[in-house]
């Protein structure tokens, strides 16, 4: 018997035990028609080679590992963001109980968010009653201030029309006339969470400038020199929006973060459960109309939303996730020029922190290829830090990169020397990647929690940074953004660097000379 | 913390009964009247738990079920290892439904095991006006190029497909026949179908049954001796491990175990499955379909067991002996007696830590009930119990077997009024989901996700029982419950509280 009380042995030890290993090796052997071990092991080999990748690379059809989610998630995202705002999202209840599942695995956090539930008879005659009967129940028991519609591929695919619906739910009484109801159609099967993102957001600022899907008149803009901050689908909202907050502060620039979900994913364990915390009022998604501009920090998170917004007569600047040294000069510089204010000397010092911290580090990251797969603009974000650091972005990989992107990338390589060699893979998925590391490989992987199937396979390191990250825990409150945000993301890269040395070299006797304390 | 244990049964009752008035009062009247049919506080000697279920939930609510593709690839197929399972439609449901199960297996992850891999078919929009089977057969080849030692394929339909028109079955049918036969399984899990993951589970059954057992050569060879001891565990997921903390056990009682459905089980354990002289059922809801299946098309009998605490394991270790020969009668005792001196020294190591603790529950499909022997073998007590996709034959099993003269039960709650239930009923622990977990902590509440056992587990059999007992000790006696409150602020009125 391998189980004891006194020590409790967790599965990862239970299973090794000979008992257990003689079973599943019985099991196999008598009754899962295996397939012959040498012939397991030659595909195995196989499936490192050129040949298989080309093979792979010619796929047209099938997506294995993608790194991308569907709209809805970042619909939902976005609508969170809100003061006492509930997502909505019109269609299957399946898929609410995935978003909230995904997003509280990731920050640990709840999530609330509510479903039309349409069932088959929905699909024949249109979810109308849903919506009509949901806004009603969701309006009575969360008492929101606000309920955010976003749709699933079912609504979508059978045509339903949100603003018709609301509508006419407000007719029936279900909520009041005035009772604000922005909404986005969010199909899943076009984009993927980023473009979640960039409707519901547009969808929520247009719905508040625009009349209220023409309800009442359009809001008239009295510029002021306030700046709006759009963070984009960003896995690290709560430590960045804060680290945001900080440097506005710093500042002394008035500023309007639209979709602030940094508190309603970073409740206290006080005894009291708060399903709402924070979020941008209503007050000040009107007054947003009124801003000198709009930064969004992630250009492919907001492509639609920031037009929307240049409309109304702002300027608009869209960074791409600004982790780098670079990076953060520009936003600086950005809101400097804008606000008129001097970059104030605190900020400097900081760069200077990050600078000296990169001349202390750099000799263990120089030269050093990275793989690095996520969203478009963390992408770029990253493999500008790593440029600057004197690494190779070798791979960058975004399964939701377009175009637009690829070239931006390619531009990018082609600005610094450490970017020759490097090469650009949009819409490309994990199953690619593996490819990739097996064929071009490189010293690191940079990338979100599945990352560590490509780690076990191809024994590259797997430095997690992402979304989602399930297996670490509290990663979401450090910021990326920012010199601050720089100088995390350098230590989580020197840490991975200085483990990985340490475990090549940690064998007494055989390699453990160069087992060294000061490095 | 508990308040219920210093109540009289007569007492709980009449606060359970305010309660769900209290709870209804904040619907509309409509919702109200409809909610009340779920809502109800057990009288014993009821032949059920007197709550309707298997309805559709209702809009709005903040129901915490899933949909038919959860209960088809999440629950059903997703395990089998050695298929491969495509997620068709667009990335959303496999993405977010991607190894989140835990359903633990053996393989060479991508060669010839496919577990814990994301297969879909990334419906763009010229798929939806056009039509997905053209992929859906390019995708096959792709497979099959890419994949030469997959043993299969499934489609587990997304809510689209079943909108669109697409022939699924028509191309799994023209892939099969050019692939030699090769098993390939069109599956109408759809999201919209049923009320819950429940009909996805039944969905999934049926295709078992029309495109494993049906398509079978009726003629082929044995693929093993069959011996009288020959059985099958069905319904267990190896959740953490839990069908092999099982499996050992029916193996040290001289029994056979030939398929595991589905926790690392493989296309041949089902193919086989007929063979067995005894079918052992652990999840009734998700599998009794094609337990009953087999029984008629094949005189498999089966018989549900509960290996949650050592109470209900002896109880069905000895049921299931009750199927075979004295062998076996005394190999289930042998193993009883094995295991009494670990589950003794398990008890009075985490006994005492929990005695009187108060339990409030909401899980899937057998857990609501299962787990209340174990929980109950430590000392504990179940004040509150419900599922997100039960029917009526799980509420009559809850009722006869396992619950107590009070307990509040609750089917499909709404996020609200389990939040209610629990402020009121100050129970020592929740166990539910991932959703459920932070809301309940955040309140001050001990929970364990009793769906992935949090990362733990296995809870099945003996030697999941010691690390039940030790997970439930370490949620309730967690020194950071005694921190929720800062010492400077009044913690005269302390209570749970939900969200307004």
């Amino acid at each position: 018997m391998t189980q004891n009380a006194d020590h409790v042995l967790d599965h990862f030890d239970l299973f090794r035990g000979p008992e257990y290993q003689e079973m599943l090796a019985n099991k196999k052997k008598m009754f899962e028609n295996p397939r012959d071990e040498a012939e397991v092991e030659r595909v195995r080999e196989w499936a490192k080679t050129e040949e298989y990748k080309e093979l792979n690379f010619k796929r047209e059809a099938l997506t294995v590992n993608p790194a991308k989610a569907c709209q809805p998630l970042g619909a939902v995202f976005v609508a969170v963001g809100f003061e006492k705002t509930i997502p909505f999202v019109h269609g299957s209840q399946g898929c609410v109980a995935y978003y909230r599942s995904h997003f509280s695995r990731h920050f640990k956090e709840p999530t609330s968010c509510v479903s039309s539930s349409m069932t088959e008879d929905a699909a024949v005659f249109g979810g109308l009653n849903n919506m009509i009967d949901g806004l009603a129940n969701t309006l009575s028991m969360y008492k929101p201030k606000m309920i955010a519609v976003s749709t699933t591929c079912m609504a979508e695919v059978i045509g339903d029309d949100l603003n018709a619906f609301i509508k006419t739910s407000r007719e029936k009484g279900s909520i009041p006339e005035d009772y604000p109801v922005p909404f986005a159609h969010t199909p899943a099967f076009v984009g993927s969470h980023i473009t979640g993102y960039d409707n519901a957001m547009k969808g929520i600022i247009s719905y508040f400038w625009d009349g209220r899907a023409g309800t009442i008149e359009k809001l008239e803009r009295k510029p002021n020199d306030s700046i709006n901050f759009l963070g984009g689908f960003d896995g690290y909202t709560v430590g960045n929006l804060r680290e945001i907050k900080r440097i506005f502060g710093e500042f002394g620039i008035k500023y309007t973060i639209l979709g602030d979900n940094s508190d309603v994913w970073d409740t206290p364990t006080d005894g009291e459960y708060r399903m709402y915390d924070g979020g941008t009022t209503i007050e000040e998604t009107l007054e947003a109309i009124n801003a000198k501009a709009t930064i969004s920090m992630q250009e492919y998170c907001t492509e639609k939303t920031l037009p929307l917004i240049a409309e109304h007569g702002q300027e608009v600047v869209a960074l791409n996730h600004p982790i780098s040294v670079k990076g953060t000069d520009n936003f600086l510089m950005t809101l400097a020029r804008i606000s008129g204010k001097e970059i104030p000397e605190s900020l400097a010092r900081e760069r200077g922190r990050l600078v000296d911290a990169i001349a202390d580090s750099s000799a263990h990251i120089h030269g050093k290829k990275f793989a690095i797969y996520g969203d478009p603009d963390l992408c770029y974000g990253l493999a500008e830090f790593l440029l600057e650091l004197g690494a190779e972005p070798t791979t960058v990989l975004a399964t939701n990169g377009g175009k637009a992107w690829e070239k931006k990338m390619q531009a990018l390589f082609d600005s610094s020397p450490f970017g020759k060699n490097c090469k650009v893979y949009p819409g490309k998925d994990l199953w690619h990647m593996r490819s990739l590391l097996f064929t071009d490989p490189v010293d690191f992987i940079i990338g979100n929690t599945y990352g560590k199937y490509l780690e076990r396979d191809t024994g590259t390191p797997l430095i997690r940074i992402g979304f989602p990250i399930f297996d670490r825990h509290h990663k979401h409150r450090y910021p990326v953004w920012g010199y601050q945000g720089g100088m995390n993301v350098l230590v989580t890269i020197l840490d991975k660097i200085f483990d990985t040395i340490d475990l090549a070299t940690n064998v007494p006797a055989k390699t453990d000379y160069s087992f060294d304390i000061i490095r | 913390m508990s308040v219920a244990n210093n109540e009289s049964v007569a007492e709980i009752k009449a606060r359970n009964k305010e309660l769900i008035k209290e709870v209804l009062a904040v619907y509309p009247e409509k919702t109200a009247k409809r909610r009340a049919k779920h809502l109800n506080v057990h009288e014993a000697g009821k032949s059920d738990c007197g709550v309707k279920s298997n309805i559709k939930s209702i809009p709005g609510v903040m129901t915490i079920r899933g949909c038919a593709y959860a209960g088809s690839k999440g629950v059903v197929w997703g395990p089998i290892k050695d298929m491969i399972h495509i997620s068709h439609g667009p990335v959303g449901c496999g993405q977010y439904s991607w190894a989140a199960r835990r359903n633990y297996y053996i393989g060479t992850t991508g060669i010839d095991s496919f577990v814990t891999m994301q297969f879909t078919s990334d419906f763009q929009e010229k798929d939806i006006v056009f039509g997905g089977d053209k992929k859906l057969a390019k995708i096959m080849d792709e497979i099959q190029e890419l994949f030469p030692l997959n043993n299969g394929i499934t489609v587990q339909s997304e809510c689209p497909i079943g909108l669109i028109g697409d022939d699924i079955e028509a191309v799994s049918k023209a892939k099969s026949k050019e692939f030699g036969g090769k098993t390939i399984v069109p599956v109408r899990c759809e999201g919209f179908r049923g009320v819950s993951q429940s009909l996805g589970h039944h969905i999934a059954n049926d295709a078992v049954r029309d495109y494993v057992f049906d398509k079978m050569d009726p003629n082929r060879p044995a693929p093993f001796e069959s011996t009288p001891y020959d059985v099958a565990i069905i319904g267990d997921y190896n959740i953490g491990g839990d069908a092999w903390s099982s499996r050992i056990l029916l193996e040290e009682m001289g029994l056979r175990v030939i398929a595991q459905w589905s926790g690392d089980g493989s296309l041949a354990e089902l193919e086989n499955t007929p063979l067995a002289k005894l079918n052992v059922l652990h999840c009734y809801r998700s599998m009794n379909y094609i337990s009953r299946h087999m029984e008629e098309k094949f005189g498999v009998p089966w018989c549900e067991y509960n290996f949650f605490g050592p109470s209900k394991i002896a109880e069905s270790l000895r049921k299931i002996a009750s199927f075979f020969d004295d062998k076996i009668k005394e190999g289930a005792e042998r193993v009883i007696a094995k295991y009494q001196p670990l589950m003794e020294a398990v008890i009075a190591k985490y006994r005492p830590r929990l005695e009187g603790k108060t339990v409030m529950l909401y899980v899937g499909g057998l857990r609501p009930r299962h787990v209340i022997g174990a929980y109950e073998d430590l000392g504990m007590e179940v004040v509150g119990t419900g599922y997100e996709f039960a029917h009526n034959d799980d509420y009559q099993r809850t009722a006869q077997h396992y619950v107590k003269d009070g307990t509040l039960i609750y089917d499909d709650v709404t996020g609200y009024e389990f939040e209610k239930f629990v402020e009121k009923v100050q129970p020592d622990l929740v166990g539910s989901g991932i959703k459920e977990k932070y809301v309940f902590q955040k309140m001050g509440v001990p929970f364990r996700q009793m769906h992935s056992w949090d990362y733990s587990g296995p809870y099945h059999g003996y030697d999941g029982f010691a690390i039940f007992a030790r997970d439930m000790d370490m949620a309730i006696n967690a020194p950071v419950w005694k921190m929720a409150k800062a010492p400077w602020k009044d913690d005269s009125n302390s209570k749970l509280l939900a969200a307004e």
